[in-house]
């Protein structure tokens, strides 16, 4: 089963990536991109049928090595 | 004084903390990230460089290896653990020190020398210090520390902000801090003190010819400490 998780900065960590990109965006005239955040995002083949139990699996993935807490939150989509 | 200096994939100073530390008078030995446990030291130091290329975020990986348990083990029963640059960022990963290194404000990657100020003396490894200011190197695209306000807080409180980014006349401020770490950060301890990570290279500046010896008075600081 493939379970999939967005692993973004939380807000108030600062994003220089983000804002580098929202620059440039601007600068090619998407004059109203107002702010970009940039993120990570994971395909993860889990052997395990059961979904509820593959999404815990993955949970405790991301608390452990796939998101920093001190400055990343996780969505598992 | 023993010690021992761990080897991930991707390290790239662990040859330079080698020549440094066996030239002040440790005996020192290499270990190999992937053996189970480390020999008798009284000093583990974590090298610079992107060990596993820096995948995922610097240091997450290595955080996660095979040796780290005994470095754990090893800090909590008080021994010495240094992590250096890279080997500071392996250090926030598994938690024995507060916080993480984020990507430089500005994007770039510094490598330049510095000036930092030792802000706590009440250690193994800055006691007795003759200086207040060191020049030493740096050379890193993750050096800009970041942590909660809490954790701020209880660095402060305990004093566990080890060595801050300033000018050479010991200014602290916007324009002498290179990456945007908060409060000018270069370096912390854990609550115990035993465990220091830092951005700048001491082994970089052990010669006069070559760059400088402000990282010698480091090494033999902690010489000094362990007699």
């Amino acid at each position: 089963m493939k379970i999939k998780v967005i692993v973004t900065l939380k807000n108030g960590v600062l994003d220089p990536q983000g804002k580098a990109i929202q620059q440039t965006l601007n600068g090619m005239n998407f004059g109203n991109v107002e702010d970009v955040r940039q993120g990570k995002y994971f395909e993860i083949e889990v052997k395990e049928k059961d979904e509820k139990k593959a999404k815990s699996l993955v949970d405790d993935m991301c608390k452990k090595l796939l998101a920093n807490l001190v400055i990343e939150d996780y969505k598992i989509v | 004084m023993r010690s021992s200096v761990i080897i991930f994939p991707g390290s790239n100073c662990d040859r330079d903390m080698d020549v440094a530390l066996k030239k002040f008078g440790f005996k020192n030995q290499m270990v190999w990230h992937n053996d189970q446990s480390i020999p008798k030291s009284d000093l583990i130091v974590l090298p610079g460089g992107f060990s596993y290329g820096d995948y995922l975020r610097c240091g997450s990986i290595a955080s996660k290896s095979k040796i780290i348990k005994s470095v754990i083990d090893f800090a909590n029963s008080g021994g010495l653990v240094l992590g250096i640059c890279n080997g500071f960022q392996i250090l926030t990963e598994t938690g024995l020190l507060n916080g993480i290194l984020q990507q430089n404000k500005f994007l770039n990657f510094i490598c330049s020398n510095v000036y930092v100020k030792v802000k706590d003396k009440q250690n193994k490894y800055f006691k007795d210090l003759k200086k207040e200011l060191l020049e030493l190197h740096i050379a890193h695209n993750e050096g800009n520390y970041f942590c909660s306000d809490d954790e701020l807080k209880s660095l402060e409180d305990n004093s566990q902000i080890a060595v801050t980014y300033c000018g050479v006349d010991g200014t602290e401020n916007e324009t002498t801090n290179p990456n945007g770490a908060i409060k000018n950060i270069a370096g912390i301890f854990n609550k115990n003190k035993n465990v220091l990570g830092m951005m700048p290279h001491p082994e970089r500046m052990i010669d006069k010819y070559l760059s400088g010896e402000d990282g010698s008075l480091f090494f033999k600081n902690i010489l000094d400490n362990f007699k």
